[in-house]
């Protein structure tokens, strides 16, 4: 099994991590990856995939207008904001 | 394009959906100025809250899918797509991914020669929309108005092999989803967005060159443009022995050229997964038939019918076929009419639009009922009007006021004068005035006299303010020349 990438999962997850953390939970994840590798020792060709655990399928919602939340209760925990928008550091990329 | 290469276009389409609420939420999908009051904790991706799929929504895309001859698939997954972006607040996007709800799909464009060509639809999907972001000098605004708005995206096959082609595409694509209610179709205000996928390759080659995507082509013009460019530069650099990256280009219109955006280098990682907050959609037949059933005429079959039932031209069946509207209000016209429909087609297509145009006023704001056109047209046929009359007195004040053209005519004593007796009248009081022209007709050869003939009915309309019927007055013109003699 390839080494588990550890900082490629903190950056897609955008955390950050210092070395020692790194070497503690380095370890810790890949045995969690090993444990579930043994699943792939069972023979499951004659099993149609399923994406959700449960069987039950989705129940859809009419089209109806619900009452949304006043602007000032969602602005209520931006770490910024003019009372009309959230306000985030300039986006450069993109 | 230059000889020997050739391109290989596909599209990527998001039509935002019709709906009164967004795709998960019971927030408004709804434009507005005001930033971020269309918002709840499920669109705000609040921790805790679930996503409900809205039916209607659902519906919608279906339709679309019926309408591009795709195959509808009963049950579809909705998948987690991630992404770090300020306006995507759940750091993901609900969209369908493996399983998607339609594929295998087709349009049919129609080049300006005539001939037509299938482009293959590979897939629809439904998603969610992003937010809006608003860049300041130092800083970002985001509203989250349009956080969760429904989404299909139509991907095509790249069997798009020229710019034309992939402007005829996208708007045949535009007359389709808004002819059937399903999107407002506005590409320049976003609720219609194309991405194209480019690449080149020595003619006839079966292998695909390397793609790139560009973004930010919101008029069907920049389609054909934005294509018309990348196109060449990309034959410039393998020419040069230059080798094409594989990256997205954002298509600037003020320049009129594509800019390098970023490069696939590290390809992103989406992390696609099913989400486990939404169990599968199921589509039951019961609800497809009842989808199918709604749907009612396409372009294309409302094309065909009018030029058979009403023996119109093909090149006009054409334009009406692009505007469900205009479409109806021909038929419902043409209804009207005892004569040949063409007749018709003409004075919508030519006369009314163009009154429209002038008064800024939208085909269906127009205060009076298709069925009129028709009676106009009867009037005319009738030797109650002049169709000069018709067009150019009753129609406009037809769009004025509404009223119907019988009462036009009465209000404003446009009845043409078909009474023979008072027509020579005044075509004998104009060969008294005018002895030079009677004796040119004399004595003229056949241009002279037709010229003569022309003379005087311009003396029996001036003398009528145009109301004498022009065709009476004509033959009464030549019969009382003919006896002059
Ligand atoms: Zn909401």
């Amino acid at each position: 099994m390839a080494k588990f990438n550890i900082e490629k999962v903190a950056y897609l997850s955008r955390i950050a991590i210092s070395e020692e953390e790194k070497k503690e939970l380095e370890p810790q994840l890949e045995k969690i990856l090993e444990f579930v590798e043994s699943l792939n020792e069972l023979d499951t060709s004659n099993i149609d995939p399923k994406f959700n655990v449960v069987e039950m399928f989705a129940r859809l919602r009419e089209d109806i207008p619900h009452l949304s939340l006043p602007r000032e209760k969602a602005l209520e925990n931006a770490p910024e904001t003019d009372g009309k928008y959230f306000i985030v550091p300039k986006i450069v990329k993109k | 394009m230059k000889d020997k290469y050739e391109a290989v276009i596909g599209l990527e389409v998001h039509a935002q959906l019709k709906t009164k609420t967004k795709m998960f939420c019971g927030c408004k999908n709804e434009f507005t100025n005001e930033p971020n009051i269309h918002v709840c904790p499920v669109c705000l991706g609040m921790p805790g809250s679930l996503p409900v799929i809205n039916k209607k929504a659902v519906e919608l895309a279906v339709k679309a899918a019926l309408a591009l001859n795709c195959k509808i698939h009963k049950k579809s997954i909705f998948a987690r797509k991630h992404y770090f972006y300020p306006d995507l607040p759940k750091n993901y996007q609900i969209t369908q991914y493996e399983e998607p709800f339609a594929t295998d799909g087709y349009l049919i464009i129609e080049k300006k020669d005539g001939t037509k060509k299938k482009i293959r639809i590979k897939r629809i999907h439904m998603e969610e929309d992003a937010g809006k972001n608003i860049h300041e000098e130092h800083f970002s605004k985001v509203d989250l108005n349009r956080a969760g708005v429904p989404l299909i995206e139509i991907v095509s096959e790249p069997d798009i092999s020229d710019p034309e082609e992939a402007r005829l595409y996208m708007q045949k694509l535009r007359d389709i989803l808004v002819w059937i209610g399903v999107t407002d179709g506005n590409l320049e205000e976003g609720s219609l967005r194309c991405d194209a996928n480019v690449s080149i390759r020595p003619k006839g080659s079966k292998e695909l060159g390397t793609k790139v995507e560009i973004k930010n082509l919101n008029s069907f013009r920049f389609i054909e443009k934005a294509l018309r460019y990348e196109i060449n530069r990309q034959i410039e650099a393998v020419k040069k022995g230059e080798k094409i990256i594989q990256e997205t280009r954002l298509y600037d219109s003020q320049k009129d050229i594509t800019k390098s955006m970023r490069t696939k280098e590290e390809a992103e990682d989406y992390r696609y997964f099913p989400d486990p907050d939404l169990p599968p959609l199921i589509i039951e037949d019961e609800w497809l038939e009842e989808i199918k059933a709604s749907l009612g005429e396409l372009p294309d079959e409302f094309k065909e019918r009018v030029i058979k039932e009403y023996k119109i031209k093909e090149y006009d069946a054409d334009i009406l076929s692009r505007d469900k509207t205009l479409a109806y209000f021909f038929e419902e016209a043409a209804k009207s009419y005892k004569g040949e429909a063409q007749r018709v087609s003409n004075i919508i297509l030519s006369d009314l639009l163009g009154i429209l145009k002038e008064e800024k006023i939208e085909l269906k704001d127009v205060p009076f009922p298709a069925s009129y056109i028709g009676e106009l047209l009867n009037l005319v046929d009738e030797n109650i009007i002049s169709l000069r009359v018709a067009k150019e007195e009753v129609l406009p004040e037809m769009v004025k006021t509404g009223k119907s053209p019988k009462v036009i005519v009465e209000e404003k004593g446009l009845k043409q004068i078909s009474d023979t007796s008072e027509i020579e009248k005044i075509i004998k009081e104009s060969f008294k005035n005018n002895p030079k022209a009677v004796k040119q007709y004399k004595i003229g050869d056949e241009r002279k006299k037709q010229k003569a003939v022309q003379f005087f009915i311009g003396q029996v309309m001036k003398a009528t303010k145009g109301k004498a019927n022009p065709k009476l007055a004509r033959d009464l013109i030549i019969k009382l020349l003919e006896e002059e003699n």
